[in-house]
């Protein structure tokens, strides 16, 4: 530093930290604005009726009822799914597996997981599913994949949450006789159990906002009809946006802006209950 | 009166029981791995079937990808060449905001606005891809043909800026912590020499932090490569060995999206080449991820 003794200026350091304030809350003040476009190229548009009506050729007539249904049917085999084996998985590495091979073998094949493009999981389910289980182009197929998908997300969060268990509880636990399984079940679920929630439903969030490996599953863009069972065929949300987005209409570019309404208030709706289970989850622990 | 078992069964129950359970859930820590080994081995099947079909200098050799006209083409390059254009766009867009971010939440904020500040940024990488390509084709592309003369409708330059936006947080989020990591003594001490704080910053903490940084530089890199609805809203579907921002471009991942939306019958050549690009992206984004948890993992090391 002694080639430059000269300190800079205060000025150079207000225009830095000024620089560096704007970085941060330009690109946040971008997409409010991006919102707010949305919302009002879609006022005219958002009603009842567009969320209980099917799909048309004619822009002002298109619903979006089949997009909804399409995404909670999904929603309920990726999280029927993707839970119960994202928590075993996380319950093994925290509270079964030795430090060794295996453990670390999985683990870091959890974090190459995480890290491989949603598009590839299509691949994976469109071969796997669609073909060789022979399910088709079906719910089931685009569920599971899915659940594949948002998998090592809530491994790695569930194994956050069971470790902020404490460690005694769990040997207070062992000392009084009961064996791993009772103190995991009745000690440490129950009290992981808030983080663990919060975790699945921002997997759930993500997979409501998924489209691409869909597209390969057979999510139809065209569907005016309900799905009747987990062998249908199907859409979900984002590729009826998807769909309308890319014609030429302008008036399909009003119902996506409309459809893309209906998602986030969705999103928001779950970001929201897991924030008030995150809060009440850290007000437990004091 | 003696409701319970004999207290020797009921131990014995219970340790098979516990046996059971423990194979359970080591079935579901297993399951992560058979997840990986399906996707090696259906990318490598398809991808296998497909060069006895096509020969492998071709894929690499040929400049032009066209397996959906009558005049079959299978060159790689262009769909690499759109995606690594898009990608660069998006990192170009991502770096200096999500680095100067991080630079203002590690050593600019206060502690509450910081805790406001970050969870808001966040949002960005939650918000749903498919709004960010609606973003890129109906918002931003009109705005950048009145800036940029010549812009097509479809380009590599908006897709990429949206993309860019959208990855600000990896960069800003993981560099922050890499920046937070870096001791307070080291600071002390360049103060203490006599340092303002604009040289601390970026003499002392800055490379100091770097192999963080850069891992999520890297990390950011591996996340624009494989985004998929963005590009195939907005960057077109044309296939093109160009570095020009300004026309239409195709990457591998629109592409795969291209074939999924059409009837392409399962067995055929069309369908196969899904999987040869599907397994190219794969190996690309494999060996970025590689590097990132390699530089994370020395900035760990550094100052555990």
């Amino acid at each position: 530093m002694s080639n430059d003794s000269r300190p800079p200026s205060r000025f150079a350091e207000v225009l830095l930290r000024v620089l560096c304030l704007g970085a941060a809350v330009l690109p946040v003040l971008l997409l409010l604005a991006l919102i707010v476009d949305v919302a009002q190229q879609a006022s005219g548009r958002l009603s009842w009726e567009f969320v209980t009506s099917y799909p048309s050729r004619h822009a002002e007539k298109a619903g979006i009822l089949p997009g909804i249904a399409g995404s909670l049917w999904l929603i309920t085999i990726t999280a029927g799914a993707a839970l119960p084996l994202g928590v075993g998985a996380a319950l093994y590495l925290e509270e079964y597996a030795k430090r060794g091979r295996l453990a670390n073998l999985i683990e870091v094949n959890l974090a190459n997981l995480a890290g491989v493009p949603s598009i590839i999981y299509g691949l994976l389910g469109l071969e796997l599913f669609v073909r060789f289980m022979g399910m088709g182009r079906s719910l089931l197929a685009g569920g599971l994949a899915m659940a594949l998908l948002v998998l090592p997300v809530v491994i790695m969060s569930s194994r956050e949450a069971l470790r902020t268990v404490p460690t005694q509880l769990r040997e207070a636990g062992m000392a009084l006789g009961s064996t791993r399984w009772q103190v995991t079940r009745q000690i440490v679920l129950p009290m992981a159990m808030p983080g663990i929630l919060t975790g699945a439903i921002l997997a759930i969030a993500r997979a409501i906002g998924e489209a691409a490996p869909l597209i390969l599953l057979g999510a139809l863009t065209y569907v005016d009809f309900l799905p009747d069972g987990v062998n249908s065929p199907f859409t979900v949300l984002p590729i009826q946006i998807f769909n309308w987005v890319s014609r030429p209409q302008p008036g399909f570019v009003i119902a996506a802006a409309a459809g893309i309404i209906v998602l986030l208030v969705t999103l928001l709706f779950l970001s929201g209950i897991a924030i008030y289970l995150r809060n009440r989850f850290e007000q437990q622990r004091g | 009166m003696a409701t319970d078992p004999p207290s020797i069964l009921r131990t014995r129950s219970a340790v098979s029981g516990e046996r059971i359970v423990e194979r359970v859930l080591l079935a579901c820590g297993l399951l992560s791995i058979l997840t990986t080994a399906a996707i090696v081995a259906v990318l490598f099947f398809e991808t296998f079937e497909f060069f006895s079909e096509v020969s492998i200098f071709e894929f690499f050799g040929d400049t032009q990808w066209t397996p959906l006209f009558v005049d079959k083409h299978f060159g790689i390059w262009p769909l690499v060449s759109g995606t690594l254009l898009t990608s660069a766009i998006a990192i170009g867009v991502a770096l200096p905001f999500g680095l100067l971010a991080a630079v203002y939440l590690a050593e600019f904020a206060r502690p509450n606005v910081r805790r406001v500040l970050k969870p808001t940024l966040e949002l960005l990488a939650g918000v749903p891809t498919i709004v960010y390509g609606y973003f890129a084709l109906v918002a931003l592309t009109p705005v950048l043909q009145k800036l940029v003369p010549d812009l097509a409708g479809f380009n590599a330059l908006s897709p990429g800026i949206a993309m860019g936006i959208m990855i600000i947080p990896m960069i800003s989020s993981l560099s922050e912590d890499a920046i937070h990591a870096v001791p307070q003594s080291m600071r002390e001490g360049a103060y203490a020499l006599g340092a303002g704080r604009i040289q601390t910053i970026f003499r002392v903490v800055l490379p100091t932090a770097m192999s963080g940084i850069a891992a999520s530089v890297v990390l950011a890199i591996s996340r624009a490569v494989g985004e998929t609805m963005i590009v195939a809203i907005a960057a077109g579907q044309q296939p093109r060995l160009t570095a020009d921002p300004r026309v239409p471009v195709e990457t591998m991942t629109a592409y795969i999206v291209q074939v999924g939306l059409g009837d392409t019958p399962t067995g055929t050549i069309e369908y196969r080449t899904i999987f040869a690009v599907g397994a190219t992206l794969f190996l690309m984004t494999f060996v970025i991820n590689i590097a990132s948890q390699r530089l994370s993992r020395r900035y760990r090391e550094s100052y555990g």
